[in-house]
């Protein structure tokens, strides 16, 4: 309890203990704090920049659709014009590839008729001739007769 | 408990009693036996219990400091580390609060003075018989645990702080500011005398105060610890236990006091005028 060259030490040690804090402790943690506050701080400014980017980016996107949309419903509406112009197209070609389908048959039809006609003709002159070979057979020599038989067949061509 | 072969009194006496190693009035070294025998000692003589503690905590704290202090991550702290700023992020802050010049010393100063403070104070909430059985056991005849209980001690720092004190006010203003400061104020010049004497008790009433507030705080507190020491053993608990919460407020408490103050003085002595 009483005072006595303890004083003395204590002293000593209590400065030794103050100048190696100061020296080897306070300085780099407080370094250290100082620049952890700095990153923080840096972070907080980057995160706030961040959000305020995506906001950005959202309203850019946003009207990136509707840009998107309005040249899709231009599309459309182009391509919808399109295919009606290309169905008149068809139509009219198709039209026209009828017109010419049914001209080509009418013709060939023609064709036909005069062929059968023809054959018809030359058929009936023939039996004509086989009749009348059969009369003239049993009545006249050909060779005599030769001559009416001619004019009667060039009279049926005409026909 | 108390020895079978003691009483109360010696019991109390033995636990005040510090390790005190210097010239018996014979003239021959060792350690006093007893209060007494120290006090014939005279000034030049060690309390070894006090010294070894103190210094003893003293170098934990800077060792667990340091080591937070050698790699100090600027990412995400350790646990450590996290403690350590914890408690460095409140010096600075009850220093920047107070103290209004630029020094590098007040905030680790008033750093070592918490810390320290708290770690010697915390001693005390050791049960009172443990560590001086141990001691008795090894033959250390007195071991007092509590370097804040013992006056050399609180003097010590008390000293310390007014020491830094008269330099910075003398660094600050010069001698003859800070003479000026003594001698001109409160009263007129012509009540010279008058003024000094009223500045220089209140000066050296700072580290008078500073020291024996601590002192008379932790003296009481482990006085009261021995003296429920003393209770039968079933009962002690209901005191001790109670007390013991109590006094971990008054162990933060009244180092934060010592360092505020520090504080306090310290900025008045970087003051120009007040």
């Amino acid at each position: 309890m009483n005072i006595n060259a303890t004083l003395i030490g204590q002293t000593i040690a209590f400065f030794i203990f103050v100048w190696f804090c100061m020296k080897y402790v306070w300085p780099p943690l407080m370094a250290a704090m100082e620049e952890r506050k700095n990153k923080i701080a840096e972070g907080l400014a980057a995160g706030e920049r961040g959000q305020k980017e995506h906001e950005l980016a959202e309203k850019r996107a946003i009207e990136v659709l509707q840009e998107a949309r309005a040249e899709a419903s231009d599309i459309i509406n182009l391509a919808n014009v399109r295919a009606g112009e290309m169905v008149e197209e068809a139509k009219g070609k198709a039209t026209e590839e009828a017109a010419k389908v049914k001209k080509g048959a009418e013709a060939e039809i023609e064709q036909e008729v005069a062929g059968a006609r023809e054959a018809l003709r030359e058929e009936v002159s023939s039996l004509a001739i086989a009749a009348a070979e059969q009369i003239i057979k049993s009545e006249i020599n050909a060779t005599k007769h030769k001559k009416i038989i001619n004019d009667i067949s060039s009279k049926l061509g005409a026909a | 408990m108390s020895g079978e072969n003691l009483t109360s009194s010696e019991y109390i006496k033995h636990h005040l009693t510090n390790l005190t190693y210097g010239q018996h009035p014979d003239g021959s070294w060792g350690i006093a036996h007893g209060a007494d025998a120290a006090k014939e000692m005279g000034f030049w003589a060690l309390n070894i219990d006090t010294l070894g503690v103190s210094i003893l905590l003293g170098c934990l704290f800077l060792y667990f400091f340091k080591k937070a202090a050698t790699s100090p991550t600027t990412g995400v702290p350790s646990g450590l580390q996290n403690f350590v700023e914890m408690i460095l992020e409140f010096i600075d802050d009850s220093v920047k609060d107070s103290f209004n010049g630029k020094n590098p010393l007040i905030a680790p100063l008033s750093l070592t003075i918490f810390v320290w403070i708290v770690l010697m104070n915390t001693m005390d909430l050791v049960p009172v018989d443990y560590i001086p059985h141990l001691g008795q056991l090894i033959g250390i005849p007195y071991l007092k645990v509590v370097p804040t209980t013992d006056p050399n001690m609180t003097f010590a720092m008390a000293f310390g702080v007014f020491f830094l004190i008269i330099f910075y006010s003398i660094k600050v203003k010069g001698p003859g500011g800070f003479f000026a400061e003594l001698a001109f104020h409160p009263f007129p010049k012509f009540l010279m005398p008058f003024n000094l004497f009223l500045e220089l008790v209140s000066l050296i009433s700072k580290p008078i105060s500073l020291a024996l507030r601590l002192f008379g705080n932790m003296y009481a507190g482990e006085m009261i610890f021995i003296l429920i020491a003393m209770l039968p053993f079933g009962l002690q608990w209901t005191l001790s236990v109670p007390w013991a919460i109590f006094h971990i407020l008054i162990v933060i408490l009244q180092a934060f006091i010592f360092m505020t103050l520090t504080i306090v003085y310290l900025s008045m002595a970087h003051e120009e005028s007040h």
